[in-house]
C-alpha cells in the first residue's frame, strides 16, 4: 500500500493540519458535508489520542476505489506505549472524558469499518474505512 | 437512506409553511418530524444538513455567508450526535443489566430459602423484605430433630449485589458447619473466621445466633454486632433489650464470642431483627424503639406471624410504602 499523503504529529497544532488534508481528500472523492465532518472529526480523535498518549506519529489517508464503490481510509500509526486493554477502550463510558461520546467507540460509530492492532511498549495502528454512499 | 430523502421533502414543505405562516400547526409537525427522526437514530448533524438542503432548495440565491455558518452549525453537532448514540447503547446496556439483577435476585432468593419451623411448644413468626431487588438480610432456621431449633438473623453492612453475593457465601458456610457442633458462640467464632478470610475487608457482617432449646425452654445466644433484639416478659408486660457484646464478622481472624442463657416463661416473646427495623424514618425523623415496641403489643393478641405482618405493614406506610433499607423480622413465643 502507497501513503502518498501523510500528516506528522508532533504538536496540538499538527491535528488541524490532518483535519484540513483528511478533509480536502474526501471532499475530492465526493463526500457531503455530513460525511465530511463525521471524517474530520474521526482525524481529530485519532491525531489527539497520538499526541496525548504516545507523543509523535502519524495519520495517513488513501482513496479507496472498488469496482462499485469509492471511500477514504484513514490509518493513525505511533510507536508510543500501546494500549494494554483493547476491549475495554472500545466499551462505551470508558474514555477520560466521560460520556462525551467521543473517544474511540465514537470513531467505530462514524465509520464503516475499524481496526486496531497495538503491541505493548511497541505502538499502535488504528485503521479506520468510510465508504461513499 | 430513501426514508431520510423522504423526509426530506416533508421537511422541506414544513419549512416553507413555517417561514410563510409562522404557524403554530407547522410547529407541532416539527416536533413529530424531530420524535420520528431519534426514533429512527437520525443524528442532529443529519438534520441541520437537511435543513441547509431545504433551505437551498426554497432560496436558490441564498448567500454564501449562509451556507457557511450553517455548515459550522453542522460541525458543532457531530458530538451530540455521537453522545446521544452512546446514550443508546447505555441505555440498552442498563436494561439488559436490570433484566439480569432480576434473575439474579429470583436465584437468590431460591438459595437462601428456609422453611419457617413448625412446632408445637413454640409459635414462630418471620418476614424479610428487601428495599432494592437483592436482599442484603439473612434469616435462617434450623432443627435437629430433638427439640432445637437455631436462629439465625445476619445483616450486611452495605445494599445491592455485593451484598446479596457475601449472603449466598455465608449460608453455605452455614449448612456446611450445621450437625457439628450448635452452640452460638462456636458457630459465630467459624463463621467469623470464613469471612474473615473470604470477604473484602470493607463489607462487615453482622450476626445474631440464637438456640431453642425447646426441652427446658431455655434460649441460648451470641451476637456478633447485630442490632440488639428485644425479649417481652409476659408476666410483668415489659420489654427488655438483648443487647451483648460481640465483634461485627470478619474483624479479626481468632475472635472468641461469649455466649448467654436465658429461661423462656410461658407467653414470653424472642424478637429478633435487623437495622432495616429499627432505622426505619418517617420523613427525616428516626422511628425510635418505644414506637416499634408499642406496635409489637398492640397486636401481641395475634399469632407471631400476624405480629409481624402488622408490624411490617404499619412501618411500610409510615415511610410512604419506600423500604430504604432491608427489614427483616422474626418473632418467637413460648406456648405452653
Ligand atoms: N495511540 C494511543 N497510544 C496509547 N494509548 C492510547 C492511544 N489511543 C488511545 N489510547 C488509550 O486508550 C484510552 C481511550 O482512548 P479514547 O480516545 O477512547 O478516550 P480518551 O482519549 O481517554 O478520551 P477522549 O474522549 O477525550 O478521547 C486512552 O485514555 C488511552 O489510555
Ligand atoms: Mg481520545
Amino acid at each position: 500500500m502507497d501513503f502518498q499523503s501523510c500528516v506528522n504529529i508532533k504538536k496540538e497544532w499538527d491535528i488541524v493540519g490532518a483535519r484540513q488534508l483528511g478533509r480536502d481528500i474526501s471532499r475530492k472523492i465526493g463526500f457531503g458535508t455530513v460525511d465530511q465532518a463525521r471524517i474530520a472529526t474521526t482525524i481529530s480523535e485519532l491525531a489527539r489520542n497520538i499526541y496525548l498518549y504516545a507523543g509523535t506519529g502519524k495519520v495517513c489517508f488513501e482513496a479507496l476505489e472498488d469496482m462499485n464503490k469509492k471511500g477514504i481510509r484513514i490509518v493513525a500509526t505511533d510507536d508510543g506505549p500501546g494500549i494494554q486493554d483493547i476491549s475495554q477502550v472500545m466499551e462505551d463510558g470508558f474514555t477520560t472524558s466521560g460520556g462525551l461520546g467521543a473517544g474511540l467507540p465514537g470513531v467505530k460509530r462514524l465509520m464503516d469499518s475499524f481496526d486496531i492492532v497495538s503491541t505493548e511498549e511497541e505502538g499502535t495502528e488504528i485503521s479506520v474505512v468510510k465508504w461513499l454512499r | 437512506m430513501s426514508t431520510l430523502k423522504l423526509d426530506l421533502e416533508n421537511y422541506k414543505e414544513l419549512l416553507q409553511e413555517y417561514i410563510k405562516t409562522k404557524d403554530e400547526q407547522a410547529l407541532y409537525q416539527a416536533e413529530q418530524f424531530s420524535k420520528h427522526s431519534m426514533q429512527q437514530n437520525i443524528s442532529p448533524e443529519e438534520i441541520i444538513n437537511v435543513h441547509i438542503q431545504s433551505l437551498q432548495e426554497i432560496y436558490p440565491d441564498m448567500p454564501e455567508y449562509i451556507q457557511s455558518s450553517m455548515n459550522f452549525l453542522l460541525e458543532t453537532m457531530i458530538s451530540y450526535g455521537l453522545a446521544y448514540q452512546e446514550f443508546q447503547t447505555l441505555r440498552e446496556k442498563q436494561l439488559e443489566l436490570k433484566s439480569e439483577i432480576s434473575v439474579a435476585a429470583n436465584m437468590q432468593k431460591t438459595l437462601l430459602s428456609t422453611v419457617k419451623p413448625d412446632l408445637s411448644d413454640i409459635d414462630v413468626g418471620a418476614l424479610s423484605v428487601p428495599a432494592k431487588q437483592m436482599n442484603g438480610d439473612y434469616h435462617h432456621f434450623v432443627e435437629d430433630g430433638k427439640g432445637n431449633l437455631g436462629i439465625a438473623v445476619a445483616d450486611v453492612i452495605g445494599k445491592g449485589v455485593p451484598a446479596a453475593l457475601c449472603m449466598s457465601m455465608i449460608k453455605y458456610s452455614m449448612d456446611s458447619f450445621s450437625g457439628i457442633r450448635t452452640d452460638p458462640s462456636v458457630i459465630l467464632g467459624n463463621l467469623n473466621r470464613v469471612v474473615e478470610r473470604n470477604v473484602d475487608a470493607s463489607m462487615f457482617i453482622t450476626m445474631f445466633y440464637g438456640l431453642y432449646n425447646s426441652n427446658d425452654h431455655t434460649f441460648t445466644y451470641s451476637s456478633a454486632g447485630h442490632e440488639p433484639g428485644f425479649y417481652y416478659y409476659k408476666d410483668r408486660d415489659e420489654f427488655e433489650e438483648i443487647d451483648v457484646p460481640g465483634l461485627v464478622l470478619g474483624v479479626s481472624p481468632e475472635v472468641s464470642y461469649k455466649q448467654y442463657e436465658k429461661r423462656v416463661e410461658k407467653g414470653d416473646m424472642i424478637i429478633l431483627l435487623t437495622d432495616g427495623v429499627t432505622e426505619c424514618r418517617q420523613g427525616d425523623r428516626f422511628i425510635d424503639q418505644e414506637e416499634i415496641l408499642h406496635v409489637i403489643k398492640q397486636y401481641s393478641h395475634l399469632p407471631a406471624q400476624g405480629i409481624v405482618d402488622q408490624v411490617y405493614k404499619h412501618f411500610e406506610r409510615l415511610q410512604d410504602f419506600q423500604l430504604r433499607d432491608d427489614f427483616t423480622l422474626i418473632i418467637l413465643r413460648r406456648n405452653v
